[in-house]
């Protein structure tokens, strides 16, 4: 018999302990980081917005819903591309922490600039192939053409990606400063804005509190512009150039304040210390 | 000395609770080797980080190639260049594609033969087409080196370079930057714990200690100066005082 025999057999109570033990590894986590503790509360509490703001516009409007949910599609479509944008820009900065070769980039002639100019052109190329596969798919199986919006899907999309840029940024620039801790903005800090954006449902909908939140968004614009191009066919030239004049803001004020957080990185040792 | 590729004055770096270096003055001239040494936490590290700008220092000022390093440092990075045993690359891509990436950065012309040229140095040219993921500790360093030599860097900056190389590649390795170091009449300044590596590598050596050079000299000198048999017990003299 050998030496092994003679343990104890496996009790409950052993595994209950190491269960204990992963479980403590994750609450060791938890007193000391506000993000994480958000992040319990973040999406279940967005969701409910969504999801809230839409049942009250259906409730509030029993003839428009019929009419409304034709754009549903588009509503998705539309909001995936911003979400997409943001996203790729600030999970290729990921990528470069997690594989630890932000020295090797930031020590070569790259400035932080030209990395960003880099996500960005990435974060379109992705954004190109994945809409026209939802758009193909749409209309394929859901006959739903999304370029009955005309010429008028340009400036939709483009609009629609600068914000994306611009959520993305900032999202690296908080990152940059908070380090992993803020990982999870990576994943949806464009969220944040969708119950205020009127992707699924008017601006109408929301609260007079809400209205000024929604209306200094450059996808407000574009989300009402498209219903109001699928509906009437024709557009108030204004739900163009307002949500371009905001983009070209905010993207402006995201680069200063990625800039700020860079010099601040090398400052207090930060990009150093990043993913490691 | 000949012509100045560093010049350090007074640079001093305080975190928040630390200084981590701590008013240093120094000067490094062209084609030198020169050993950074000096026990955990000296400073060592946060020195190299402000040489390359990813630190900006505290206090004091850095020249390299004769220009101020606050306001010229992407020129000054062109033809530097850092390798860690710390760093990664990213573990996807093969050996060739990393280093493909850094040849663009670099702007490096010819980057095919270029990269032949630095994989093969390195003798992980077999390996080119693997992911990176794949490779042992040791070639991954190796792999950083050959990032490090393809823009054949007038000033290289290495953070102990050869840690996680076995005996034998670590020799090779040194016998390939000091080969590359004459070619190219490369200045190299460079951080070890090994210290039979410095006496053979360093010209000079500097000596930190609680972010102070505490010595410097060359690996002669210091024994003598400290009336020790060796440089590794030159440094335990030095660490425990
Ligand atoms: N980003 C940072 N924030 C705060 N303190 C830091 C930071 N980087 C380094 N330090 C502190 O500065 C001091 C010097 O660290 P450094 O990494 O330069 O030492 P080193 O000489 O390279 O040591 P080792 O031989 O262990 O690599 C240490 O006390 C360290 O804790
Ligand atoms: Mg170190």
């Amino acid at each position: 018999m050998t030496s092994l025999a003679n343990h104890q057999p496996l009790t409950t109570n052993h595994c209950l302990i190491r269960i204990w033990a992963v479980l403590l590894r994750h609450l060791y986590l938890y007193p000391k980081s506000a993000s994480r503790i958000m992040e319990i509360f973040y999406w279940p509490v967005l969701d409910l917005l969504v999801w809230g703001f839409l049942t009250l516009y259906i409730v509030q409007h029993p003839n428009g819903i019929s009419r409304f949910s034709g754009y549903l599609l588009g509503a998705m479509i539309f909001w995936d591309m911003l979400f997409r944008s943001q996203q790729a820009i600030s999970i290729s900065f990921l990528e470069e922490v997690w594989s630890r070769n932000l020295l090797n980039l930031f020590t070569s002639p790259l400035k932080p600039i030209e990395f960003l100019l880099a996500t960005m052109t990435l974060s379109f190329v992705k954004l190109l192939t994945a809409g026209a596969v939802t758009v193909f798919l749409a209309w394929a199986f859901f006959s739903f053409n999304l370029f009955k919006m005309g010429t008028y899907l340009f400036p939709f999309v483009l609009n629609l990606v600068a914000m994306g840029w611009a959520v993305g940024i900032v999202t690296t620039a908080i990152i940059l400063r908070y380090g992993e801790r803020a990982e999870v903005m990576a994943w949806g800090l464009a969220l944040l804005i969708q119950p205020f954006a009127a992707v699924f449902y008017p601006v109408s909908v929301l609260p007079w509190f809400l209205k000024p939140v929604a209306l200094a968004l450059p996808a407000t614009y574009i989300f009402e512009g498209m219903r109001e191009v699928l509906m009437a066919g024709n557009l108030n030239p204004k739900q163009i150039w307002i949500p371009t004049l905001l983009n070209g803001f905010y993207l402006f004020m995201a680069f200063l304040f990625f800039k700020m957080m860079f010099q601040s990185a090398r400052i207090h040792g930060r990009l150093t210390k990043l993913g490691e | 000395m000949a012509d100045l590729i560093v010049r350090v004055q007074d640079l001093t770096k305080k975190f928040e609770n630390t200084v981590a270096v701590d008013n240093i003055s120094l000067e490094i001239g062209s084609g030198e080797i020169v050993g950074l040494l000096g026990p955990n936490g000296a400073g060592k590290t946060t020195l190299i980080h402000m040489l390359l700008g990813i630190l900006l220092p505290s206090q004091g000022s850095i020249q390299i190639f004769g220009l101020d390093l606050a306001s010229h440092r992407e020129e000054i990075l062109a033809h530097a260049n850092f390798s860690s045993a710390y760093v990664m690359m990213p573990m996807s891509l093969s050996p060739w594609q990393n280093l493909n990436v850094f040849a663009k950065l670099y702007n490096i012309p010819h980057s095919g033969e270029k990269i032949e040229w630095a994989l093969k140095k390195m003798e992980i040219w077999d390996l080119k087409d693997r992911a990176t993921r794949g490779l042992s500790s040791g070639q991954i360093s190796r792999l950083n080196l050959a990032k490090a030599i393809l823009n054949d860097p007038e000033l290289l900056l290495l953070d102990e370079p050869t840690a996680s190389m076995d005996p034998d590649i670590a020799d090779k390795t040194r016998r390939i930057l000091k080969e590359i170091q004459k070619e190219h009449r490369m200045t190299i300044l460079y951080t070890s714990h090994n210290m039979a590596e410095v006496e053979t590598m360093a010209e000079r050596v500097f000596f930190l200690n609680k972010g102070k050079i505490v010595a410097e000299g060359s690996p002669k000198e210091l024994q003598n100066k400290f009336n020790q048999g060796t440089l590794e017990e030159v440094f335990l003299k030095i660490a425990r005082t």
